[in-house]
């Protein structure tokens, strides 16, 4: 057999090794996240029934359901939402639309992305300094919503900047040459276009917040409370939490208790987040520019 | 006021050479607004001049066709007109234009109203992604039009004079997706034409269309040329022959050398008869 | 609609300056949440030292950065990082070995070898990963990978380095993998039918072409995976252990600095010493992930503008 041919050989032997390899890797990949999936599923659903999702914890969180933690993470995301949706999306109309090519664009940029990388827990000193501290917020809804909207906003901002550029800019140049001012293009026009991808990129960043623990640690989630919070001053109980409470702080939390917890948490997150990217694919799929 | 008296009016406010006066008709005198003149223009991406040195007159209520091989700045120039150069940023535009008399370019004037009066239409139809109606309607809204049968009676006669009406008139909440190519460039002329321009810029509005719609689309222009004064770019030479009342030919001869305005004169004459040695070339084909 | 060109040269002048008004107010607005992100981070670097201020003062910020003991509730108190930020690096150790062969691996494979509904599944499944809060990870961590690290290897206790490790190379996983993807996918089609048609197999077209030129994005997923895995507070202080030691092998309990603050922020009085030392510590945090993070930056900045002529 020529040398050729035994190296031709040996080459393809290697591409199928390392196509096992690789392919090994991806099953570790798929087998960690059905792992995951699978372990909170079925540890989790036997716990679940409306009187876990509707009543008050009991007996030191020992029974009874999460109620008032479903509600205080709801406030807290509202909350959250409200503070940094206009921020954000203002901030991707300015990268997409009116950024000049300059310096201060590009630290914009920089800062963005580096905002996207510093750790929860620096969000959480930073919160608890500025709003808890110094703005006298104290611990409350409030002072947490404010630290989760600046550890949101780069999710926000790059979202909703990436959904703007997709819109071609003919419809810019269509609206602008009607006569219409850059804002009325936008509003009217570009924003309306960009509407599912910015809802949807919204909601994933939206969801993220949600499962934070270590900056709400800090600045305003409470181990535990009698009643729900009745103004955005008020300390408030928290899924993810909760979660963190039941698994290490407190011994003896029957685990059906635990796990139920665990799958309203992951099950609320991920099924918000599935929602919206399907939602945003239907709308892709339908308007094909 | 009869056509030759305007046309030297006009010339007399823009002292520099025409080629040739243009006629027009005179019973379409009296109404005669949304004219162009333009003195000595020059556009320049960055450091790069692209065009140098175009004096020309758009007459008013009839169809001025740019032609010109590619990359000789037809659209550039098509976007002084109605300043939609601004947008691009980095552009400069030296020499003067005015329009009727008023000079677009001075600081007291607001792009935004001089777009209102001289509308566009793009190469690619480009429909807002809503209804037709809505589509129809942006420029008057634009405008501060909310009265709905106000805006009712501008959109149908819109929509009308863009030969499109008997084909949407049923349909007026539908997606403006849902048109084909041609229907989507003539409700773009619709859309265009409700804000009340003078004068309707056309950049290549056929190039993308099958050759009934680009029937349709110029049968539209031959309607439109009454109401608003029409500047087109084209490529296409017997469209040019065919629509346009005054033709422009323009050229850039090298690359290290801005285009500039060989020849603008009466179509007919232009096309049987030029002056220049290259105008007749490029229009028989022999390049570009 | 008969207007007189005088007429028609006052309605080009009327009606702007409200509306000109109105523009600029929308556009400052504009501009000032676009600057808003610069302002933030600023923010956060400044008032995190402002309030390590008293601990850099009174302890010194390199007696902190080399003493070997964290006693902050002894007597005498003892404010050394030695321990935790080795116990971060570690952590991390352990993590980086298990994401970056993994990550890339999956990320080849993903991007060369598989059809394109595989890479929508792969798509979905790289998204849950990344949506599951990081205190659920923790949990699972607590409730899988505690009792079997413990039994496996014999130890007294599971809570380890290494649990904590696999935890955050698990978690960090989908960062490393989506971003490294992209860079493959980002390398022309050309090129890879070049190598092929020089009788190159796909296999040798990956290593010698497709690789080296998405090198730039892998390294910028394997950073920001590893600044992802060094920030990460809930996983690691469920599973760690968080005994202030200086560790010597992955089979100890570790005590990292993401997990010193949130374990120790709840008891702290607030404007005192350890409160302030916990700032010092959020400090060196906050500066090893920023010069993760502008790394990472300025390589994937490069490998855009790389294939973009
Ligand atoms: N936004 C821009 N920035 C820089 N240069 C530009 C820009 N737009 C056009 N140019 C340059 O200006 C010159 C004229 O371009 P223009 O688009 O006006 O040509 P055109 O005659 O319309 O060509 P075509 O027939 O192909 O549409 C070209 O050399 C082009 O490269
Ligand atoms: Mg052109």
């Amino acid at each position: 057999m020529s040398d050729r041919n035994r190296r031709a050989r040996n080459a393809r032997t290697v591409e199928v090794v390392m196509k096992v390899v690789t392919g090994a890797c991806v099953a570790l990949v798929i087998g960690a996240a059905m792992l995951i999936l699978g372990k909170i599923v079925i540890s989790g659903i036997p716990g679940i029934s409306l009187e876990f999702l509707f009543s008050k914890p009991g007996m030191g969180m020992r029974a009874g359901g999460i109620f008032p933690i479903i509600v205080g993470t709801l406030m807290l995301v509202t909350l959250t939402a409200v503070l940094v949706l206009p921020l954000g999306i203002m901030a991707g109309i300015y990268l997409a639309e009116y950024a000049p090519k300059n310096v201060v664009t590009r630290i914009v940029r920089l800062s963005i992305a580096n905002m996207a990388g510093v750790p929860s827990i620096v969000y959480g000193l930073f919160g608890l300094a500025v709003f808890v501290l110094l703005m006298q917020i104290g611990k409350s809804l409030l002072a947490s919503a404010l630290t989760l909207t600046c550890l949101t906003l780069p999710v926000i901002i790059t979202s909703t900047e990436e959904a703007l550029r997709q819109i071609p800019s003919d419809l810019r140049q269509a609206a602008l040459a009607l006569g219409a001012t850059r804002w009325r293009a936008i509003y009217k026009v570009i924003l309306p276009a960009a509407a599912p991808g910015i809802v949807t990129g919204s909601i994933l960043g939206l969801s993220r917040a949600a499962g934070e623990t270590a900056p709400i640690l800090v600045t305003g989630a409470a181990f535990f409370l009698p009643k729900l919070p009745d103004s955005v001053y008020s300390q408030y109980m928290s899924l993810p939490y909760h979660l963190y409470v039941l698994a290490t702080q407190v011994p003896n939390v029957p685990p059906e208790i635990t796990w139920g917890t665990a799958f309203v948490l992951v099950a609320g997150v991920s099924i918000v987040s599935m929602i919206a990217g399907a939602w945003r694919s239907v709308q892709r799929r339908k308007v094909k520019w | 006021m009869v056509m030759s008296a305007v046309l030297e009016e006009v010339t007399a406010e823009a002292p520099f050479a025409l080629s040739e006066p243009v006629r027009v008709d005179a019973d379409r005198a009296e109404k005669v607004s949304g004219s162009f003149s333009l003195k000595d223009v020059s556009v320049a991406y960055g450091n790069e001049t692209v065009i140098a040195g175009v004096n020309m007159l758009v007459p008013s209520r009839a169809v001025t066709a740019l032609i010109g091989p590619s990359g000789c700045g037809k659209s550039t120039l098509l976007r002084c007109l109605n300043r939609m150069n601004d947008e691009i940023g980095n552009v400069r535009v030296g020499g003067t234009i005015a329009l009727d008399g008023l000079d677009i370019y001075q600081k007291s004037i607001d792009p935004v109203d001089l777009r209102m009066r001289v509308g566009q239409v793009f190469q690619r139809p480009n429909p807002f992604p809503m209804s037709i109606y809505d589509n129809v309607a942006f420029g008057p809204r634009t405008q501060g039009v909310r009265k709905r049968d106000e805006l009712d009676a501008i959109i149908e006669a819109a929509l009308k004079d863009a030969a499109l009406w008997d084909e949407v008139k049923n349909h007026l909440k539908k997606h403006a997706f849902e048109l084909s190519g041609g229907q989507q460039q003539r409700l773009c002329i619709a859309r265009a034409l409700a804000t009340k321009p003078e004068v309707l810029l056309m950049d290549e509005p056929a190039s993308a269309l099958d050759p009934i719609s680009t029937q349709q689309i110029e049968d539209t222009i031959a309607e439109l040329k009454d109401m608003v004064t029409i500047v087109i770019v084209t490529h296409n030479m017997q469209q040019a022959a065919r629509i346009s009342d005054q033709t422009a030919f323009m050229l850039r001869e090298s690359m290290d050398q801005p285009a500039h305005l060989v020849e603008v004169g009466e179509t007919k004459r232009m096309f049987t008869n030029p002056d220049d040695k290259r105008t007749e070339s490029y229009i028989t084909g022999r390049f570009g | 609609m008969t207007m007189t060109p005088s007429e028609r040269a006052g309605r080009l002048l009327g009606r702007t300056t409200r509306r000109r008004a109105a523009e600029a107010v929308v556009r400052t607005l504009i501009y000032a949440a676009g600057l808003l992100s610069i302002v933030i981070l600023l923010a956060i670097a400044v008032f995190l030292f402002v309030e390590a201020r008293k601990s850099i003062a009174e302890v010194g910020l390199g007696t902190m950065l080399t003493s070997t003991q964290w006693f902050p509730t002894g007597t005498p108190k003892i404010f050394g990082f030695l321990p935790l930020i080795i116990g971060s690096l570690m952590v991390t150790g352990v993590a980086l070995v298990v994401f970056v062969p993994i990550g890339i691996g999956a990320a080849v494979f993903i991007s060369e070898f598989s059809a394109g509904w595989f890479k929508e599944v792969m798509k979905s499944v790289i998204e849950f990963m990344a949506a599951v809060p990081s205190v659920v990870y923790g949990f699972l961590g607590v409730a899988i990978l505690i009792p079997w690290v413990k039994a496996t290897f014999g130890l007294t206790s599971g809570m380890t380095a290494l649990t904590g490790g696999l935890v955050l190379g698990i978690m960090s996983l989908p960062t490393v993998i989506s971003i490294s993807e992209d860079a493959l996918h980002a390398v022309p089609d050309a090129l890879r039918q070049g190598s092929l048609a020089l009788g190159n197999t796909r296999w040798q077209t990956i290593y010698k072409v497709v690789v080296p030129s998405a090198s730039s994005g892998i390294f910028a997923g394997v950073m920001l995976g590893l600044g992802r895995a060094i920030g990460e507070t809930m996983a690691v202080l469920m599973l760690t252990g968080n005994a202030a030691v200086i560790p010597t092998n992955v089979f100890e309990s570790v005590r990292t600095m993401t997990g010193t603050i949130a374990a120790e922020m709840g008891e702290v009085v607030f404007g005192g010493l350890h409160y302030s030392v916990l700032f010092s510590v959020g400090l060196v945090l906050f500066g090893i992930t920023f010069v993760i993070n502008l790394a990472a930056d300025l390589v994937l900045e490069r490998q855009r503008k790389r294939w973009r002529r």
